[in-house]
C-alpha cells in the first residue's frame, strides 16, 4: 500500500486505490469507535473502575491506616495491577467471545477493514481503560492516603499499567478464541480472581504459604506487580527479567490466539 | 475489451465440504455489472455458503472464486463491495452516524454521510444509538452501511426479514435506486415476491447445486401451469380425469385445478356446472415454479437411490 498508486488510479479503470492517509484514517476510526463504544457502556466500565478502587479504599486506606504510608503505597501497586488486568482480560476476551458469537467479527472480516485494525482498536481501548484505573487509584492514593510520590514515580506507574495491560489482552484474546458467547465472563473470572490472589495482589506475597510463593512467578500478574513496585521505588531487582517474561507471555498467547482465530474465524 | 470485463463476481465449479457434508457441489454463478441477481433456495441449499465464498470468509475445497478478477480475501477486491449480513450484532452504544462514519472510513471513495443516510431513509436516525432502534430501523441502518462505501457490488443476505410491509417497500425502492446507479446486487431471500419484484435474474439452489438460472419470466415459464379456483359441486376426482388437467383437489367448498390449457378446461367447467361461482384464474407464479423445481429434485434423488 504505497502512496504512488493514488496517481495511477486516476488514469486506469482499475479498482480505486486507498491512499496511505485513508488507511491510517481507517485504523484511527476503528480505534476511536472501539473506545467510545466501551466508555459508553456502564456494564463494562463500572466493574473495571469500581472493584480496584473500592478494594483500595477499604484495605489500603480505611483499614490500612494503622499500617502506615508504606502499606498504602504497596497496595496502590497491588490494586493497580489488579485493576489493569480486567480491561485486558474482559475487554478483549469477553468482547471477542461475544462478537464471534453475534456475527460482528464475521461482518468485519467481510468488510474491507484494514488487517489488524480490529485487534489494534481493542488493544487501545484496553490501554485507555487501564490508564483510567491507574489515574483513579493514584488520585486516591495522593489525596486520601497521603502517599508521597514524585511525578516520575506516578508517571512510571501509569506507564506500567498502560503497557502492562497488553499481556492480559493477549490472554483474554486466547480465551476468547476458545469460548463463544456468554460463557466467557465466567471462565475469565476463573482465571482473573485466582491469578490475582496467587500472585499476591490481595494479600502480600510473603504472607502466602511457601508453596504458593514459589510458584508465583508462573503468573504474568506476579511480574507486573514487581514492575509496579519498582516504579514506586519499593523493588529494584530483576527488572529486565520481569519485562522479558511479560513480553514472552504476550507473544506466546497472541501467536496461539491469532492462529486459532485465523482457523476458526 | 475482453468479454469478461463486465463480470464482477464469479463462482466456477465451487465445492465446499464440511466433514462428510457437501455444502456446495460444483456451483457456477456469474454476476454481471449493474444487475440484480436473486439467489433462492430452501434452508441448507448452499446460499449462505456461496455468499461466504464470494466474501472470502471461507475457502473453497475445489473450483474457483473471483471477485473483480481477484481473490476475495484480497482487501482491494473487498473495497469495491458492500455487505449486509443476516445476523450481525453491531455495537449497541454507537450512534448511527458514528457507525456510518466508521464503515465509510474503510473505503477509498465513500459517499457523503448524508447521501448514504438519505438513500436508506435513515436521515432522522443519525443521532440515535443503534441499540435503541427497532428491528426494522436497524435493518435500514445495516443497508446504509452496505452502500456507504460507494460499492460496485452489494451483498444483501435476507435483507427484509422482520420488516413490516411499509419498511420492506422502502428498502425495495432503495435497492432499485442502487441498481439504477449501476451497482450490482446479490440478494438472498426467502420471500419469492421479493425476487419477483426486484430481480433481473434468479438462481435457484438446492442441495448444494444450482437447479435453475434465468430471468424471472424464464423461470416461471418452466412451469406452464395455470391455477383455476372456483366454488362448484363437481366431483374433484372426476375433473382430475379430464384431458389437460394436471390435478384437481377439493378444499372445502372450493375446487383447485391445475392445467396447462386453461381455456379448454374453463369452457368444459362452465358447461358442466352452470351454478359455478367465484371463479379465479391465475398464472403460476414464482412460488409454484420454485416448489416445482425443488420438488423435482427430490424425485430425481429417489430415482437415483
Amino acid at each position: 500500500m504505497n502512496a504512488v498508486t493514488t496517481t495511477a488510479s486516476t488514469t486506469t479503470m482499475a479498482s480505486p486505490r486507498m491512499g496511505t492517509k485513508r488507511v491510517f484514517g481507517a485504523y484511527l476510526a476503528e480505534a476511536r469507535s472501539e473506545c467510545v463504544r466501551y466508555m459508553r457502556n456502564p456494564g463494562f466500565m463500572l466493574p473495571i473502575m469500581l472493584f480496584p478502587t473500592m478494594f483500595y479504599l477499604l484495605f489500603g486506606i480505611v483499614m490500612g491506616r494503622s499500617e502506615g504510608a508504606d502499606a498504602a503505597r504497596y497496595l496502590l501497586v497491588s490494586y493497580g495491577v489488579f485493576g489493569v488486568m480486567s480491561p485486558g482480560l474482559f475487554g478483549f476476551g469477553v468482547s471477542l467471545a461475544l462478537e464471534r458469537d453475534g456475527g460482528l467479527l464475521t461482518y468485519k472480516r467481510a468488510l474491507p477493514m484494514p488487517p489488524g485494525a480490529y485487534l489494534l482498536g481493542k488493544m487501545l481501548m484496553a490501554m485507555l481503560a487501564a490508564a483510567i484505573v491507574i489515574l483513579l487509584l493514584l488520585a486516591m492514593g495522593l489525596v486520601l492516603a497521603h502517599v508521597t510520590l514524585t511525578a516520575q514515580q506516578a508517571g512510571l506507574l501509569l506507564l506500567t499499567g498502560v503497557l502492562g495491560v497488553l499481556p492480559f489482552c493477549a490472554l483474554g484474546m486466547l480465551v476468547g478464541t476458545f469460548i463463544k458467547g456468554q460463557g466467557a465472563p465466567g471462565m475469565l473470572n476463573l482465571i482473573y480472581l485466582p491469578m490475582s490472589f496467587l500472585s499476591g495482589l490481595w494479600i502480600p506475597i510473603n504472607l502466602l504459604p511457601k508453596v504458593l510463593q514459589q510458584i508465583a512467578p508462573i503468573w504474568p500478574s506476579y511480574h507486573l506487580h514487581q514492575l509496579g513496585l519498582a516504579a514506586l521505588g519499593l523493588e529494584h531487582a530483576g527488572l529486565v527479567e520481569h519485562v522479558g517474561i511479560l513480553v514472552g507471555f504476550a507473544v506466546v498467547f497472541f501467536v496461539i490466539a491469532a492462529r486459532r482465530l485465523r482457523r476458526y474465524g | 475489451m475482453n468479454p469478461t470485463s463486465d463480470v464482477v463476481a464469479r463462482l466456477s465449479g465451487a465445492v465446499k465440504r464440511y466433514g462428510s457434508l457437501t455444502a456446495l457441489d460444483g456451483v457456477d454463478i456469474v454476476l454481471h455489472r449493474g444487475e440484480l441477481l436473486a439467489v433462492l433456495g430452501p434452508n441448507g441449499a448452499g446460499k449462505s455458503t456461496s455468499i461466504s465464498l464470494l466474501l472470502g470468509l471461507i475457502r473453497p475445497d475445489g473450483g474457483r472464486v473471483e471477485l473483480f478478477g481477484m481473490d476475495p480475501q484480497q482487501i482491494d477486491a473487498r473495497r469495491r463491495i458492500g455487505v449486509m449480513l443476516q445476523s450481525a450484532m453491531l455495537p449497541l452504544t454507537l450512534r448511527v452516524g458514528e457507525l456510518l462514519r466508521l464503515v465509510a472510513s474503510y473505503y477509498p471513495n465513500p459517499r457523503p454521510l448524508e447521501e448514504s443516510a438519505a438513500l436508506a431513509g435513515i436521515g432522522d436516525l443519525l443521532q440515535r444509538p443503534y441499540g435503541k432502534l427497532s428491528g426494522g430501523q436497524q435493518r435500514r441502518v445495516q443497508f446504509a452501511l452496505a452502500l456507504c462505501g460507494r460499492p460496485e457490488l452489494v451483498f444483501l443476505d435476507e435483507p427484509t426479514v422482520g420488516m413490516d410491509i411499509d419498511a420492506r417497500q422502502k428498502l425495495w425502492s432503495a435497492m432499485r435506486a442502487l441498481v439504477a446507479e449501476g451497482c450490482a446486487v446479490v440478494l438472498t431471500t426467502h420471500y419469492l415476491e421479493e425476487a419477483e419484484a426486484l430481480a433481473q435474474r434468479v438462481v435457484v439452489m438446492g442441495k448444494g447445486r444450482v437447479l435453475s438460472e434465468g430471468s424471472v419470466d424464464a423461470l416461471r415459464a418452466q412451469v406452464p401451469l395455470t391455477r383455476i379456483r372456483c366454488v362448484t359441486d363437481l366431483d374433484a376426482a372426476e375433473v382430475a380425469m379430464w384431458p389437460q388437467v394436471a390435478s384437481a383437489e377439493r378444499d372445502g367448498q372450493r375446487m383447485r385445478i391445475s392445467t396447462n390449457a386453461a381455456e379448454n378446461v374453463l369452457r368444459r367447467l362452465l358447461d358442466a356446472d352452470v351454478s359455478l361461482s367465484e371463479l379465479e384464474v391465475q398464472r403460476a407464479g414464482l412460488a409454484e415454479a420454485f416448489t416445482e423445481l425443488t420438488r423435482e429434485e427430490t424425485v430425481v434423488e429417489k430415482e437415483a437411490a
